[in-house]
């Protein structure tokens, strides 16, 4: 069966192409509300984003595979970021990635077995000042030494999914609307 | 008068709560300056940026009322793109202006877009920034609400009316590049284009363009209130007003602090940020993020200054190889830059050989692979900065990290290449010896193949 876009995701993206001159500039947004509708982005979904905004399956494609935020495979309910870059790296950021590892019982890159986690490392998230940092959606931990792991995945399993929430919020305002 | 460390513009609302709704920035004066720039000319505003000496917060510390200069007279369609793409190493300071003050961002954004005459603007807002973008997309719904964007204002120059979109990126450090930014805003992957033609002349949807900071833009509602002078006299000579520092690495209290331009960064290190834990010593500081040549324990007197960064004398000049310069032109070495206002401190017993490894992997993996140089020589230096970390370096693996350095840098569309190239060559001026130490202790046998895992992963 073809796959199709729920009528929510229909007038997220109406809405989206409403702040844009052509279509083509629509195709992060709507790659965002992809990813929510249907988790990760398939070849499936980059012909159904093609055909909507009427682009080429092989640009959406390119696009889809430049930007490390488009999952092209199932991932968790729950996407851990970890960043370990360099101010990260220095106030303990490694030792929290492994011990994330170890209590998720995967790699950094990974997905755990009951879907519930995907844990990525990540590179700097702009949060030096309160290293090392991890982000769960909109919830971030800050100054997450390896001591703290375990409460901050008690923490994280409290957390809404990710699909269908939180992601790709944006463009909520209309410009020609009035409020 | 300069402005003493207390003074604030940009960070005023920073702990304040709830001061990321509109009715409580509006209490602390957010949009009070609408009526006075409206009161004026476009022109006029344009002028009084002009005289603040106001530079780009964004990294490369250009003067932004010239760059504003360069939008040709009668443009029918200008953009104003915001660049929130905020992904330099080191660097925080724009995700917490958002967080705290989004409401000053958006005065800005329409003063700088009444000035320019652009009538629809955009904020590239990074993607992983997801409580941020929640917070941006409810404060330009709230100004929506309010009627100070989307509805017509009376101005000097007639009706003006303008429209405000939040574009949230995906993941990828190049899109802070304008050019970079401006491609993927239109929808394609994030790969640099060719300058000229600059984006002032042909940008976004190939009209004129103008790419400003976050903390550049929150700037612009201080100058039109107060004037331009009044800016540029809180700075140094060539850069107005306040410069604001993202801290961290090893140090007591690290933070976001807006201080005085060309404060001494022994005296933000010791006197803001309460030193070094466990007392310990400065062994290198990257100034401006970590793109940028670092410093070493002699060079902390320095004030964190555009000019002052690029051209004091007191900072040794960076070498591709022992006793060679790298020149930036003729006669002008590099030295280091102010760049992001990244600061990352790191203390005598950091592995300098290390966090070099982490930071060429980062260039690496972020590589647009547009350049070859870059694509292949960013790879290149983390490969070899790897191998020297995880004592399985190769005889003259010291001077290929330098060589391939030069390499890079100058031969690439953007600066990622020079980004990599720069602390690489940086970090071998000032730490060779570390360098060669982890040579001398390699395990490396000759003809053995190497497993290259990437720094911190397992053995």
């Amino acid at each position: 069966m073809a796959l199709e876009f729920s009528p929510q995701a229909e007038q997220r993206i109406a809405e989206i192409c409403r702040h844009y001159p052509n279509t083509q500039a629509a195709c992060l947004p709507v790659l965002h509300v992809a990813q929510d509708e249907f988790g990760y982005i398939s070849t499936e979904v980059v012909d159904l984003v093609a055909a909507r905004l009427k682009l080429t399956s092989a640009h959406v494609y390119g696009v889809a595979t430049f930007y490390t935020m488009y999952h092209r495979e199932p991932c968790g309910k729950r996407v851990l970021m970890m960043c370990t870059n360099v101010s990260c790296m220095l106030r303990g950021g490694y030792e929290t990635l492994h011990k994330l590892e170890q209590q998720l019982g995967i790699k950094a890159g990974e997905t755990t077995k009951d879907g519930e986690f995907t844990l990525i490392e990540e590179e700097c998230l702009a949060a030096c000042a309160d290293a090392p940092a991890m982000i769960c959606g909109e919830r971030y931990f800050l100054r997450l030494t390896h001591d703290k792991v375990d409460d901050a995945l008690a923490e994280c399993k409290k957390l809404p999914a990710a699909h269908g929430a939180g992601h790709g919020q944006a463009h909520s305002s209309n410009p020609s609307k009035k409020h | 008068m300069p402005a003493d460390r207390n003074f604030k513009i940009v960070t005023r609302l920073f702990g304040v709560e709830n001061s990321n709704r509109l009715e409580v920035a509006a209490r602390h004066g957010n949009y009070s300056r609408l009526p006075t720039a409206f009161a004026m000319t476009p022109a006029a505003i344009i002028d009084e940026v002009k005289k603040s000496n106001l530079r780009g917060r964004g990294g490369a510390g250009f003067p932004t009322g010239m760059k504003w200069g360069f939008i040709p007279k009668g443009a029918e369609t200008v953009y104003l793109v915001c660049n929130a793409d905020e992904s330099e190493p080191g660097t925080c300071k724009d995700r917490e202006m958002i967080f705290w003050d989004p409401h000053l961002l958006i005065e800005g954004m329409i003063l700088s877009s009444y000035a320019l005459g652009c009538r629809h603007a955009y904020i590239y807002i990074r993607g992983e920034m997801i409580r941020e973008v929640a917070v941006l997309q409810r404060a330009v719904d709230e100004a929506y609400a309010k009627g100070y964007l989307g509805a017509e204002h009376r101005t000097a120059a007639g009706p003006f009316k303008m429209d405000l979109t939040v574009h949230r990126g995906a993941g990828a450090y190049i899109c802070g590049e304008e050019t970079s930014l401006l491609n993927s805003l239109e929808g394609k992957r994030g790969w640099p284009r060719l300058k000229p033609p600059f984006p002032a002349v042909k940008g976004l949807f190939g009209k004129p363009t103008i790419v400003n900071n976050v903390e550049t833009l929150m700037n612009v509602p201080f100058i039109v209130e107060n004037g331009g002078q009044r800016f540029a006299e809180l700075g140094t000579p060539r850069s107005g007003g306040t410069r604001t520092l993202c801290m961290s690495g090893h140090l007591n209290k690290p933070g976001v602090y807006e201080l005085p331009m060309g404060i001494p960064l022994r005296e933000v290190i010791y006197d803001i940020c309460g030193g070094v834990p466990g007392n310990k010593r400065v062994k290198a500081v990257i100034p401006g993020g970590s793109s940028m040549p670092p410093l070493d324990e002699s060079e902390l007197d320095i004030p964190m200054e555009f000019d002052a960064l690029m051209n004091d004398a007191r900072i040794k000049p960076v070498e591709y190889k022992p006793g060679h310069l790298f020149e930036l032109a003729p006669g002008k070495p590099l030295r280091t830059m102010a760049g992001s206002g990244g600061v990352v401190v790191m203390d005598e017993d950091t592995d300098i050989v290390a966090v070099c490894a982490r930071i060429m992997r980062f260039y690496a993996h972020e590589s647009c692979g547009q350049c070859t140089p870059c694509r292949e020589g960013t790879g290149w230096l983390a490969r070899v900065c790897t191998r020297l970390a995880n004592l399985q370096g190769q005889p003259g693996d010291v001077e290929l990290l330098g060589s391939i350095s030069y390499g890079i840098a100058g031969n690439t569309i953007c600066p990622l290449g020079e980004a990599a190239a720069w602390p690489m060559m940086g970090f071998l001026t000032k730490f060779r010896a570390d360098f060669e130490q982890k040579l001398r202790e390699s395990k490396y046998q000759p003809g053995q193949v190497s497993p290259v895992a990437h720094y911190g992963a397992h053995p």
